[in-house]
């Protein structure tokens, strides 16, 4: 009944949405694959090595790693799941980021704002599958959209934490010193809290990863499906290699956001 | 202990300030903390003290009806317990805290009537504050702490940077403006906040509890170097401390709270000697040394001595050569006969009057070991300083009344140690 409404006077939004979603992840999946397979994990070593403050060790295991992808076939469904997860880390920050600024600011929504994160984060992952699929069908559209939802509460809690953390004293600082909201925001919380961020952002990318995979399911493609082709078959070979190719692809990426900002000692 | 001796000194001569106009002028301020204030209020006007109306309403009364003025160029010490009040009331001065009722006037101009904007620029421009804790902000180097009321004020960057700069090597940190604060020593990092504060020239600086995060020996050094910026730039400093002995030394005047109230207003001497009531007694008796050190803890050795044998034109030579304005007289053993002045002396020189009829003979005199509080009390009732004899009547020192102030300023440990 419900879902049959937002069908019919909604209808279009969701068209559209789902258009754009496409055309985004299919442009940016185009992107990764004109780029030569070597030429891609060089510049990935190099940006693990650069951001791990000369880590030649991670950066050669990086390369080893996407090597091992390239070599097992598997680079054009990697290059896949990558579009998938960037997108949607991207979409599920550029929401929770903004909100838990506000959630920070205000107690109400806070309020609000708990109980409905709380909910989210206990459902079962491939719960958030079935809306997305009444919705927008199958493929990889619904994919993203379950994933952003799912990725997007420890973001927002951790944004929200982070700011509040702020130790009282440099707000006052802020005050003291006559800045315009604005400008507290951006020269003074949102710095200070710059390493919680980090963490709800990569929080969100691990998540973001674990759920293009269950979204397989619902016809997102890339390694995800591979591995439940496997598990189909019986076909262990295939389903460990895609697996494998996961879990290096989730460490680089973990590595890169964790290096991302420095970490300060607060006072 | 010379230079702070004189640094006090110079400090009770500079009293003359009072032709102009205060920079700084509280009135009827009162800060109730609560959800209904206006229920307190009432409370309070039917005579509840401050517990009682935080038993029967949960909110805490932290300011009462405070007012007091302060002049350009004066240190004013805010004083009192621990939750007294006393960063309550500096923060109602630059509204990180919003008063209840009452009016700051800042250069006549009613702070708590101002719009954001009016606000954000008296804070920008007037009013620099500097924390217990430091507070500088840990993703910025030591130049961009600096810097950072000049960024907000939207001053390009070549410009702040090297007024930053200078104010750096102001503070003796030069060298440091590319570090990052966590790797500094608290004392280096209060000097940043001092510099931070004093970028963006304000007139007036607040300052919570500034030095108590720092151990006893910083905390003297930054003492004296906020006494000679203060003295270079002549800033208006409002300072809170619970400690007496930095009040002592810092305070050009000194207001001591207790439950949002202030209870007295003087200079040092005026609260040390002149205590209003049983509470300000109290808490100088607590926390001052002036029931633990004795004269021989403060004075000094009274050189020269004039011998009473010779004349008046010895005594007067002395005097001269020392550039001292009196002179103890003794005999060959030492004991004590009296005192004879610059002017005494001159005087009987040019008449040719013996020593014996310029002798002052009534002069303070105590053991060595009388207490302080004993020696202020005879201190405050003549010109002269005085002198301490022992039981055989042989003078042993003398003590002044810089010297006083100086060894209550100074902590405790380090006078038992000399001693
Ligand atoms: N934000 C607040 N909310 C409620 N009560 C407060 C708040 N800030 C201060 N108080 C109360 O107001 C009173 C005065 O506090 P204040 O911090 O001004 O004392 P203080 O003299 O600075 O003490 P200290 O030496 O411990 O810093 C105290 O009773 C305190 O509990
Ligand atoms: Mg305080």
């Amino acid at each position: 009944m419900l879902v049959d409404g937002i069908e019919e006077y909604f209808g279009w939004l969701l068209d559209g949405a789902s258009e754009g979603l496409r055309y985004l992840v299919g442009g940016f999946e185009d992107l990764l694959l004109s780029i030569p397979a070597p030429v891609l994990i060089l510049l990935a070593s190099a940006l693990v090595w650069f951001v791990t403050r000369r880590d030649i060790r991670l950066a050669g295991l990086t390369a080893l790693g996407l090597l091992l992808i390239w070599n097992l076939e598997l680079w054009d469904l990697a290059m896949l799941t990558l579009a998938l997860v960037i997108i949607s880390t991207i979409l599920a920050l550029a929401i929770s980021i903004p909100v838990g600024i506000a959630a920070a600011g205000s107690e109400p929504l806070n309020a609000a704002l708990r109980p409905a994160l709380d909910l989210m984060q206990t459902m079962p992952s491939f719960v958030y599958l079935i809306p997305a699929v009444i919705f927008f069908g199958l493929g990889s559209v619904p994919g993203i959209i379950a994933t952003v939802v799912f990725a997007m509460p420890p973001a927002l809690r951790l944004t929200n934490l982070g700011i509040r953390q702020v130790p009282r004293e440099l707000i006052e600082v802020a005050d003291a010193f006559g800045t315009t909201p604005r400008q507290k925001l951006f020269k003074v919380q949102l710095p200070v809290a710059l390493p919680t961020i980090m963490a709800g952002v990569n929080q969100c990318i691990m998540l973001a990863l674990s759920m293009t995979v269950i979204a397989s399911m619902i016809g997102a493609g890339g390694l995800g499906y591979q591995v439940l082709v496997g598990i189909q078959r019986v076909d262990i070979g295939m389903g460990f290699e895609a697996g494998l190719a996961i879990v290096i692809i989730a460490i680089i990426l973990d590595r890169i956001t964790q290096n991302l900002v420095p970490q300060h000692e607060n006072r | 202990m010379k230079l702070e001796g004189s640094v006090i000194f110079e400090k009770l001569s500079r009293e003359d300030s009072t032709s102009l106009q205060p920079i700084v002028s509280v009135k009827g301020l009162t800060k109730v903390f609560g959800q209904d204030p206006e229920k307190a209020l009432a409370l309070h006007r039917s005579g509840c003290s401050k517990q009682e109306i935080h038993e029967e309403t949960g909110e805490t009364l932290a300011l009462n009806n405070v007012s007091f003025e302060v002049m350009p160029g004066e240190i004013f010490v805010l004083m009192g317990l621990s939750g007294s009040g006393k960063s309550t009331l500096l923060r109602c001065i630059n509204r990180l805290i919003d008063p209840t009722e009452g009016e700051i006037l800042i250069d006549g101009e009613d702070i708590v009537g101002m719009s954001q904007e009016e606000l954000r620029a008296t804070r920008r421009r007037r009013l620099g504050m500097i924390f217990q804790n430091f507070a500088l902000l840990p993703h910025r180097t030591v130049l961009d702490n600096v810097a950072f009321g000049l960024e907000v004020q939207g001053i390009p960057e070549d410009e702040r940077c090297r007024k930053a700069e200078e104010v750096l090597r102001m503070v003796g940190l030069g060298g440091y403006g590319a570090s990052m604060p966590s790797h500094l020593s608290g004392g280096m990092k209060q000097r940043v906040g001092l510099a931070r504060a004093l970028t963006s020239d304000p007139d007036i600086l607040l300052m919570d509890e500034a030095f108590s995060a720092l151990d006893p020996l910083i905390r003297r050094d930054m003492q004296d170097e906020l006494l000679e910026i203060q003295q270079r730039l002549c800033k208006t400093i409002i300072f809170v401390t619970h400690d007496l002995d930095e009040a002592l030394k810092l305070g050009d005047r000194i207001a001591l709270m207790k439950d949002g109230v202030i209870v007295q207003i003087g200079t040092p001497e005026e609260i040390l000697t002149n205590p209003e009531n049983a509470y300000v007694e109290r808490f100088v008796a607590d926390v001052d040394l002036t029931r633990v050190l004795s004269a021989s803890d403060v004075m000094r050795r009274p050189e020269p001595v004039a011998q009473c044998t010779a004349g008046p034109r010895v005594a007067l030579h002395l005097m001269e050569e020392h550039d001292i304005t009196g002179i103890f007289v003794v005999t060959r053993q030492r004991l004590l006969r009296g005192r004879v002045t610059l002017d005494d002396a001159a005087e009987a020189v040019r008449e040719g009057t013996p020593m014996k009829d310029i002798l002052i003979t009534d002069l303070p005199v105590v053991a060595p070991d009388a207490t302080l509080s004993d020696i202020i009390s005879l201190i405050t009732k003549s010109p002269y300083p005085v002198a301490v004899v022992d039981g055989a009547g042989r003078l042993r020192g003398v003590i002044s009344r810089g010297a006083i102030l100086a060894a209550l300023a100074r902590k405790g440990e380090d006078i038992r140690a000399v001693a």
